[in-house]
């Protein structure tokens, strides 16, 4: 823990011995706030030409915030944003164009019917003739490493082309500064690497870049510096590349000492609920994770969380123990019943209850009512919600008001549909409605993403509640705080793989740094 | 000025009920000016058009006729869409089941018991439910497109029809008349009232009611539309999209395929070379209008069949090409799906000044 102090404490210097005024931005004091949550709380940032800066942050620690006021598409609530040393309010995407601020988002925003020439004219102010665009368009591709064929129809483009497409867009209007948020979640290796030689071409010509990424190696590798947001504060600063990776996991997580008595709540360790073992899954998509040869045993009364960078395997292992994706029947087995190729209502039978990490969509209907919401994962656990094919509403009325009460639920009016619901509510309600079963065997994916300080200590006294009521509970979290908070034992997953959970008394946050940024997969290997 | 729409946090009940109302009379402005455009008076237009026909027990009645199959075959689409499956092959459904349910009546014309009816139903609905699952096992093995497929089925099945009236299923005694031979008594559906209404309207009916409780109050009903709204949560309910959208399109088929058997067997009495004014592509506006619902398509379905007796009423009075009806219903469906809109979305009028203000105080 004191070496994860000093390294800070030297960031921290870092951060001092360098300018705090970027000349070409710089952020004072921005502060965002939705609802009750601060998403952004008075930072401060400087980007110089020709930086490239990255911005490091947990998922919700308010780095897209920040970025969406920089580009217009967000308003601040307090503070200013200073460009080339005027204060300037950028209050739509064009006029942040018009600064010389361009932004290539996470989500292509391209039309697919449409040609790349085609596609790019539309978002220039005047584009002119279109074969001149055309031509243009040819060179200042092939010239940054990105060519690409204007009279190409985007329908038939895959991703790492189009992301070219939404960066030459970007380009043409000769920028000062390029926002680029997660560029690389959609690349192959081999693309990324190219997408650094452009980056590194268009520093060189005095343009910055500000860089958002999770990939904290590709951050080392072209990043100038680091500023390092944790739940909308700037907590550090940095030269990624006097870094290690691990030290930099840590500054992200953070390393506040939390008085947690571990001493006063670790069970007896009681008969395996949930085992995994050999778990292995090929990746779906392109841009999945493949699961490795995964072994986990969660007892009776004991909470294991499973700590990790976004996007290392976290949904796919969820998707695995729920039954929303088949894997051999001896992969996952619950109270010594192998269920792998059971679907997930069998499961549930098995008095085992899931909450995934995205709320709305996947574990709550939007358009539903919070009642009709109770069937969704209920209908099929013999809680009376359904007789001979009919759903009994005075029973789902009833049980919503149970959940309502029982875990705080706050909403405008009786039984809302679950759109309406703030994201603390809603999460309250789906941990709620699964904790109400009382189920043997607890998964919960990101149980407090997003949700304000209150819902989140009432959610996780819940979990702990009820793994000492004898149930397993195994959470999948990317916040640090609360895997210490609440765990028994800590286990890291990186790029699939998963290391052999540890005892939390003994587990230091350094070392689930160096597991996060690939010492799980030796480890996992190792055992 | 500028309009501005803003997402509700909630579906509005009342937006729900009133944007088919809005759509009526959105259409009734538009087929005046139709009316007024092509030179006729438009107040005597709309009268002719959607007033007069329900003045008189027989072209009630012939509304009532045509309503019968657009009612059956939207029921059946309801829960298609609702799941999200595109099924646009009514028709065709609707045709072949039709087919399937003549192969008694005219291949085996001395078959006539008390079976013959029912056991034509059967075989047009089982052949209606075949035709749609084509499409669905195309969808779910292949991942081919239902809008495409079924639709394309369609011209398959017309022309299928075709062939046979024309071929093997000729009348032999039927002067070479592209048509089959009539029905027997056996085969006949038994009429009621007057006119040409048959059984097949209280069967319509019935069918509104059982599916109007299946989708509000069962567990299936349920899954249709949790699936409809957001695939994943269905599947983290446990719910299966491959078997649902067979489930869908077999029931819409079935019910399609009924359709036709029983218009040939009640209306037409035999097969020709055209069995259908478009019903499945209608059916399709009925489904949207009864806001997907059973119990709104009855109504609906009345509307629409109301829009066909019109047309035929100016064009038979007024001279005004019948086609008017076909134009009226698709400003229908256009105007259906625009107000729909509304149900979740507000309509804002922002005013340029306020937003100028704001800046200055912020600067």
């Amino acid at each position: 823990m004191s070496d994860v102090l000093t390294r800070r404490r030297q960031a921290g210097e870092a951060g001092t011995a360098r300018p705090a005024t970027g000349n070409l931005l710089h952020a004072r004091g921005l502060t965002k706030r939705f609802g009750d949550i601060l998403a952004n709380d008075h930072v401060d940032l400087g980007l110089n030409k020709g930086e490239i800066h990255a911005l490091l942050g947990e998922n919700g620690a308010g780095k897209s915030t920040l970025v969406k006021m920089f580009y217009g598409a967000l308003e601040p609530d307090g503070g200013e944003i200073i460009w080339q040393g005027k204060p300037v309010v950028i209050d739509n995407p064009a006029s942040a164009r018009a600064l010389g601020i361009g932004m290539v988002f996470q989500h292509f925003s391209l039309f697919e019917a449409l040609t790349v020439v085609e596609n790019i004219a539309l978002a220039l102010p005047n584009p002119g003739n279109m074969k001149a665009l055309a031509a243009r368009i040819t060179d200042v591709s092939e010239d940054y490493g990105l060519p690409l064929n204007p009279q190409d129809v985007v329908a038939d483009l895959p991703v790492g082309i189009r992301q070219r497409i939404e960066i030459v867009r970007c380009l043409l209007q000769e920028p000062q500064l390029i926002i680029m948020d997660e560029p690389t979640s959609v690349l192959t290796p081999q693309e990324a690497d190219r997408l650094f030689l452009t980056l590194q071409r268009l520093a060189g010509e005095g343009c910055a870049v500000l860089y958002i990424s999770h990939r904290l190696e590709e951050v080392q590798r072209i990043c100038h510096h680091a500023t390092i947001l944790r739940h909308g504060k700037v907590v550090s600063e940095c030269d990624p590349s006097l870094e290690t990776a691990s030290s930099l996991a840590s500054m992200m997580v953070g390393s506040e000492v939390i008085g947690v008595n571990h001493g006063a709540m670790a069970p007896e360790p009681g008969p395996v609920r949930l085992k995994l073992s050999g778990l292995s899954a090929p990746a779906a998509t392109p841009f999945a994770t493949r699961l490795n040869n995964i072994d986990l045993e969660v007892h009776t009364g004991e909470i294991i969380a499973i700590a990790g960078v976004a996007g290392n395997g976290q949904g796919e292992l969820f998707d695995a123990i729920s039954g929303e994706m088949r894997v051999d029947p001896g992969m996952v087995v619950l109270d010594g019943r192998a269920c792998g190729n059971r679907d997930v209502t069998w499961r549930r039978r098995q008095n085992a209850a899931f909450v995934p990490e995205e709320r709305l969509g996947h574990g709550a209907v939007p358009g539903l009512k919070l009642s009709s919401n109770i069937v969704l994962t209920r209908h099929g656990t013999g809680d009376g919600l359904v007789g001979t094919g009919f759903v009994s509403t005075a029973r789902a009325a009833e049980l919503e008001q149970k959940i309502k009460t029982t875990y705080d639920v706050r909403m405008s009016h009786d039984d809302p549909e679950a759109r309406s619901l703030s994201g603390g509510n809603l999460q309250k309600f789906v941990v709620g409605r699964e904790l109400d079963r009382n189920p043997g065997v607890l998964v919960v994916n990101q149980p407090t993403w997003g949700v304000d300080a209150g819902a989140a200590a009432l959610i996780r006294q819940a979990l702990i509640d009820l793994a000492r009521s004898g149930s397993a509970v195994l959470v999948i979290s990317q916040d640090l705080d609360e895997i210490f908070e609440i765990a028994d034992r800590i286990a890291v997953i990186s790029r699939g793989h998963l290391s052999v959970p540890e005892d939390a008394r003994s587990m230091t946050r350094e070392r689930v740094g160096i597991l996060m940024a690939g010492g799980a997969e030796k480890n996992a290997g190792r055992a | 000025m500028r309009i501005e729409l803003v997402k509700r946090k909630e579906h509005s009940r009342k937006m729900a009920l009133l944007s088919p109302v809005i759509a009526v009379g959105l259409t009734l402005v538009a087929a005046a000016i139709l009316f007024a455009a092509s030179g006729t008076d438009p107040f005597l237009g709309l009268y002719k058009f959607f007033i007069e026909p329900l003045t008189d027990s027989w072209s009630v009645q012939e509304i009532i006729v045509k309503a019968t199959p657009m009612v059956l075959i939207a029921c059946g689409l309801a829960v298609c869409y609702l799941s999200n499956n595109w099924n646009i092959g009514a028709e065709g459904q609707f045709i072949f089941g039709a087919l399937c349910g003549s192969f008694l009546p005219i291949v085996y014309p001395e078959f006539e018991t008390s079976l013959t009816l029912p056991l034509m139903l059967v075989l047009g609905a089982l052949g209606g439910a075949f035709w749609a699952l084509i499409p669905a096992v195309l969808k779910t093995r292949f991942n081919a497109n239902e809008i495409l497929t079924s639709l394309m089925l369609v011209y398959v099945a017309s022309l299928l029809l075709d062939y046979l009236v024309r071929g093997p299923w000729r009348d032999p005694g039927g002067y070479n008349f592209p048509e089959s031979r009539l029905f027997s008594e056996a085969a006949t559906l038994p009429l009621i009232g007057d006119g040409r209404m048959s059984i097949a309207a209280p069967v319509a009916v019935v069918v509104v009611i059982v599916l109007a409780i299946v989708l509000a109050r069962t567990l299936k009903g349920f899954e249709i539309r949790v699936m409809g709204e957001s695939p994943r949560a269905g599947a983290f309910a446990g719910f299966s999209a491959k078997r649902l959208t067979l489930f869908a399109f077999a029931l819409a088929g079935g019910l399609a395929g009924l359709a036709g058997t029983m218009e040939v067997s009640g209306s037409l009495n035999q097969l020709l070379p055209t069995i259908s004014p478009g019903y499945g592509f209608t059916a399709i506006i009925v489904a949207f209008l009864g806001r997907l619902n059973p119990v709104g398509i009855l109504v609906a379905g009345f509307v629409l069949a109301l829009s066909y007796i019109g047309g035929e009423a100016v064009q038979a009075s007024m001279g005004v090409s019948d086609k008017i009806a076909s134009v009226i219903q698709g400003l229908l469906l256009f105007f259906v799906l625009a107000c729909d809109t509304l149900i979740l979305y507000r309509i804002r009028l922002h005013s340029r000044r306020t937003t100028a203000t704001g800046e200055v105080s912020r600067a």
